[in-house]
This record gives structure tokens, C-alpha cells and sequence, in this order.
């Protein structure tokens, strides 16, 4: 198949008609406008609905409707604007609806600034809306891997009727590499029919209700039960990583664009003679602590880079358990560690250690 | 043999209502149900619920049903029908819902012409969290967040929602009915089939505000409460279509 050169943004919209969304709701915010621009042109072609909504708090619910009504259907935001999305999602999570959210994470708090970050780490893995509930997070590190973790991110998030987000950045978003679409293009009537979804009572015979609410208490444990024993399947089969260097002594962790700063960081580190690797969370939610089991008998230390002060680094803790230390490097405010400043960093937690 | 000649709609589940004695959502409920059988249209109606009194309308109506977070059923509402652009797609929703914390998201249905119906159940306070005061709440009247009565120095005043959204474009009809008589019961079941079938007929967006009670949150009787209506409400939103096409009129 043909490569082609696209921007990652424009790369999400069409992996996704290409996985069989036709509705799209959004709001403009930078740095991902090329995806709802995108959409608005090639949604019509498709016989599909593209709406920019008056709100990110509309869009949402917007997805909330057309995903309940049994449509492939995504949205996507940048920072504050995902935010304003939490209300929908917690209430898309607790309804049990498939959707794709896409946040192309800028620098924050608050209004922040339009930089690439990875701030927006502890909002999407650890709930962001209220309740007792879990995300499915790709962390896509390439034009390549938007497109498909996009594809995928759809299957699963129907699969186990929960939203899944792709967790970009301002880079990714951006930037432009060759891709190919590896999969044939899915027809949305091909699509299997969901039951569960409203239709009108005509086209099932029975009524469906699409909700999330339960005033008594043990109801609500028993559906809260219930998304766990999900939740705990969606671990046991979805989580997603990579691990360069296997038998290294000591581990680099950084997911999306910062894994491929540290990619050079690692291989420089190794040319001056550390036996370094990397481990790269693909899904941060489900979180990989199977690849730190992996390691963690050979391995005198962790160094995790982040595009924040320090929020992915938390999860890094718990799977290594004490095990070994594990140091942090980060830059924030929409700034991009350099390869030089990782690798002094690596030689530092060398030199720690020794 | 006797012959039926009044009976449950078909689109009314047959459930108890949780609603407070004399309040009139039963009576609209019913409407709505009725104006869907009539028009045929039970096995293609997709219903959105709000938050507020009318949370639980999901198991009162045998239709397929979603439930919006507090102000969001149009935003749903729109979602589903660019799904189903050929399902009747209905909100149902109160004036704290539809009003305050919904304001951007009726407007912005309306303004775009979204193919949906729209119940709006005025009833000039907040019903389920306890008789607050409403953006409809009338000046002068007391509420549990405006104890000595609403003042418009401190409040400002009512929003008239018909006639704020008649004013949009995409706007196609808007009805303002009440329930405090058999006669006006008659007229809103009307104007709600009316919104329905035009939607049928693609004709953009309709709304019918209708005039409900709270005899719990106003601390006075059923019967007093439909008084009420009539010489509080009645005036400050009064009566009859507020916008209608002209191919319709």
C-alpha cells in the first residue's frame, strides 16, 4: 500500500472514517483544529454528520447521543476544552456507551498555553469526571501509530461498550510523516448491530435505555461492581508495550513524542557504554506493570521523562513496588526535553547508583 | 359487551409515577404519550430524559429512552438524530434544566434548526432539589433560595424562553400551552402533536413550553396550585403559539 504524507491531526480524522465513524462532534481549540476541519470537509463525502457545537460541553453530549444510538462516533479537544468534556464522559462511562475522545494535550493549568505537554496524564488515567470509573488511554508515538491506535481504540471501545481516548500532544498533532492505512476501510453497515443502543422499540421489539443513574445505593455498588469486572478484563487483555533493550540494567520510561526523545537519549547513553533501555507505556490506562515485573530483577533504576512535572511517574512507582529507585526528569509548560538534557539525566541516575 | 373507549397510551409504560400528589407531569406525560400513538410513531420515538423531577421519564414512556446530564438533552437529543434523522426524537425537560444550567445548549438546537421536539415544563422553580428559585420564577415570588420573593434588584427577572428562542431563525414552532384546565389540557395535547408532526415532516425545530404546578415547592394545595397558574403564570407567559410557519398557520 502507498504512503502517504500526512499531518497527524488530519491522520486521526481519516483513521477514523477509515475504522467506520461517520459523526463528529467538536469545538475549536488549538493545537487541534486540523482534525475537526477535517472532518467538517470529508464527514459530508462519507454521508456523515459533522457538527462544531456551541461548546465542548455540547460536543460531548452530542457524542453521548449518536454513541447511544449505536454510531461510531469521536470527538476531540486539547486541554481546557477536555475539561469541559468531563461531565459527558463520566456520564458516557458510567452509560456504558462506545466513543473515541482525542486529546491533543497542550501545557496548563488553567488557560496554559498552546504548547505540547503531558500534563493532562493524571485527568485522563486517573478519571478527570467524577465517579468510580476508567478510560481506555492510547499513547500513540507517531503519525503511524495515530492512525492505528485510532482504528484499534474503536474496536476496543466497542468491544467492551467504554470510551477509549488517544492521548497526543501538540507535536504529534503537528507534525507530518508518512503513514499507510494498514487495514481495509470499514463499511459502518457492516458494522454488527447493537442491541443495546436506541434505534426505536420497531427495529429490536424490545426498548432500550441508554442511562446512568441509580438512586439505590446497592444498585449502584452492583453497576459499580460490575464496570470493574470490566475494567479488570480490559487489563488483562488490552494493555499495550513496548520494551527496547530487554536485559538493560538500568530503564528509561516515557510514553507519546517524549518516548521518542528518549529513544535517542538511549541509543547515545549506550554508545558511551550504559546499558540502557526504555520502556514505553502504549495504553497509560490500562498502566503496563507487567513490563516492570519483567525487568525488575536485573534492573538498578528507573528513570521516567515526562513532559510535566511528574504525574506518570506515579504509576512507574507502584509496578516497580520499592523494587528499585526510580528518578525523574520532566519539563513542562509546553517545553520539549532535548535528548542531551535525558541523556545527563541518565548518566545521572548511573552515577546515583554507583 | 362495553366498548373501550379510554384507555393507557400505548407509549405510557404502565408504572406507578413517583411525582408529588397534584403535580401535573402525569397529565403531560400522557400527552406526549398520546401525540405519539396517535402519529404512530411509538417504534421509531427516541426519547431524552432530563435532570430534575422528570429524571425517572426513561421508565414512564415505552419508547426508547436516553438520560441527559442536567441540560444536555438537546446536545443528546441532536446526537441521536444524526443518527436516526428519520426517528421522532423528543426532550423532555424543566426550567431549571432547560433554562439555567441548558441555556447555551436549547438555543444553540433551536439556532441550527435541529429536527427535534422539545417539552418544556415550566413551572417557575426547582422541583426535585428542594424549591429553589428558577430563571422562571416569577418576581415577587418566594422561593427557598429567594425566601422574602424573588426581587429583581438582587435576581433580576424571568426569562420568557418561548419568545427568547422564537426570535431564532432556525426556530420553526413554539407553543406555549398549560395544564390547569381540561381545556388547556386539550390545547397542549394540540400543540405537542403538532411539534411532532412536524418534525415528521422535517420542518426544523419546534418547542412547546408548557405551564405545570408544584404544589410541594410552593407550600399550597393541588387546587390552589392550578389557581395559581392562571393568575400568576398565565400573565408573565401568556398563552398560544408564539411562532409558527406560515405554511402551518
Amino acid at each position: 500500500m502507498a504512503k502517504t504524507l500526512m499531518k497527524g491531526n488530519e491522520a486521526i480524522g481519516e483513521a477514523a472514517i477509515k475504522a467506520g465513524c461517520r459523526h463528529f462532534f467538536g469545538y475549536p481549540i488549538t493545537p487541534q483544529n486540523e482534525l475537526p476541519e477535517y472532518m467538517s470537509k470529508r464527514l459530508p463525502e462519507e454521508n456523515g454528520s459533522f457538527i462544531q457545537a456551541e461548546s465542548e460541553v455540547s460536543a460531548i453530549n452530542m457524542v453521548y447521543g449518536a454513541a447511544g444510538s449505536g454510531a461510531r462516533v469521536m470527538t476531540s479537544s486539547s486541554s481546557p476544552g477536555i475539561s469541559l468534556k468531563q461531565e459527558g464522559i463520566s456520564y458516557i462511562a458510567g452509560a456504558e456507551v462506545p466513543c473515541v475522545i482525542v486529546n491533543i494535550v497542550r501545557g496548563g493549568p488553567g488557560l496554559g498555553g498552546i504548547q505540547p505537554a503531558q500534563s493532562d496524564y493524571f485527568q485522563s488515567t486517573k478519571g478527570g469526571g467524577h465517579g468510580d470509573y476508567r478510560l481506555i488511554v492510547y499513547a500513540p508515538a507517531s503519525v503511524q501509530e495515530l492512525v492505528d491506535l485510532t482504528i484499534e481504540a474503536f474496536d476496543v471501545s466497542d468491544k467492551y461498550r467504554n470510551p477509549a481516548m488517544i492521548f497526543g500532544d501538540g507535536i504529534l498533532g503537528q507534525m507530518m510523516e508518512p503513514i499507510e492505512f494498514n487495514k481495509e476501510p470499514i463499511d459502518p453497515s457492516d458494522l454488527p448491530d447493537k442491541e443495546w443502543a436506541t434505534t426505536g422499540v420497531g427495529k429490536k421489539g424490545e426498548k432500550s435505555v441508554i442511562n446512568s443513574l441509580s438512586l439505590q445505593a446497592e444498585k449502584l455498588e452492583d453497576h459499580n461492581q460490575k464496570l470493574k469486572e470490566k475494567y479488570d478484563k480490559i487489563k488483562a487483555n488490552e494493555t499495550r508495550y513496548e520494551i527496547l533493550h530487554e536485559d538493560a540494567e538500568y530503564f528509561v520510561v516515557a510514553c507519546g513524542t517524549t518516548s521518542r526523545l528518549c529513544k535517542n537519549a538511549v541509543k547515545q547513553a549506550r554508545e558511551k557504554g550504559i546499558n540502557v533501555g526504555m520502556i514505553r507505556p502504549i495504553t497509560l490506562w490500562p498502566f503496563p506493570e507487567e513490563a516492570f515485573h519483567k525487568v525488575l530483577d536485573q534492573t538498578k533504576g528507573f528513570l521516567t521523562v515526562e513532559m510535566s512535572n511528574g504525574q506518570m511517574i506515579e504509576d512507574v512507582r507502584l509496578s516497580v513496588n520499592g523494587a528499585a529507585p526510580v528518578e525523574f526528569y520532566g519539563r513542562s509548560g509546553g517545553i520539549i526535553p532535548a535528548p542531551e538534557e535525558i541523556l545527563e539525566a541518565i548518566e545521572r541516575l548511573q552515577g546515583g547508583d554507583q | 359487551m362495553a366498548k373501550q373507549i379510554f384507555k393507557k397510551p400505548q407509549t405510557m409504560a404502565d408504572k406507578k409515577l413517583h411525582y408529588c400528589p397534584g403535580c401535573t407531569h402525569g397529565i403531560i406525560h400522557r400527552l406526549v404519550a398520546e401525540a405519539i400513538d396517535e402519529l404512530d410513531e411509538s417504534e421509531s420515538a427516541i426519547g431524552v430524559a432530563p435532570v430534575g423531577c422528570a429524571v425517572l421519564a426513561y421508565e414512564y414512556f415505552n419508547c426508547d429512552m436516553q438520560q441527559a446530564a442536567h441540560g444536555r438533552a438537546p446536545a443528546v437529543a441532536t446526537g441521536i438524530k444524526r443518527v436516526h434523522p428519520k426517528n421522532l426524537v423528543f426532550t423532555y425537560q424543566g426550567d431549571g434544566d432547560l433554562a439555567s444550567i441548558g441555556a447555551a445548549e436549547i438555543v444553540h438546537a433551536a439556532a441550527r434548526g435541529e429536527n427535534i421536539s422539545v417539552i418544556f415544563v415550566n413551572n417557575a422553580i426547582y422541583g426535585m432539589t428542594g424549591g429553589q428559585m428558577a430563571p422562571t420564577t416569577l418576581i415577587g415570588q418566594s422561593s427557598t433560595t429567594s425566601q422574602s420573593g424573588r426581587e429583581t434588584s438582587v435576581e433580576g427577572y424571568p426569562i420568557q424562553m418561548s419568545e427568547m428562542l422564537a426570535t431564532l431563525d432556525g426556530a420553526s414552532y413554539i407553543s406555549r400551552q398549560s395544564v390547569h384546565n381540561g381545556a388547556n389540557i386539550q390545547k397542549t395535547k394540540k400543540a405537542i402533536k403538532k411539534a411532532f408532526e412536524m418534525q415528521m415532516n422535517e420542518e426544523g425545530f419546534s418547542m412547546v413550553e408548557v405551564l405545570s404546578n408544584c404544589p410541594t415547592n410552593w407550600g399550597i394545595s393541588p387546587k390552589e396550585s392550578v389557581k395559581w397558574i392562571e393568575e400568576n403564570m398565565v400573565p408573565k407567559y401568556p398563552l398560544g403559539d408564539v411562532k409558527t410557519p406560515k405554511e402551518v398557520e
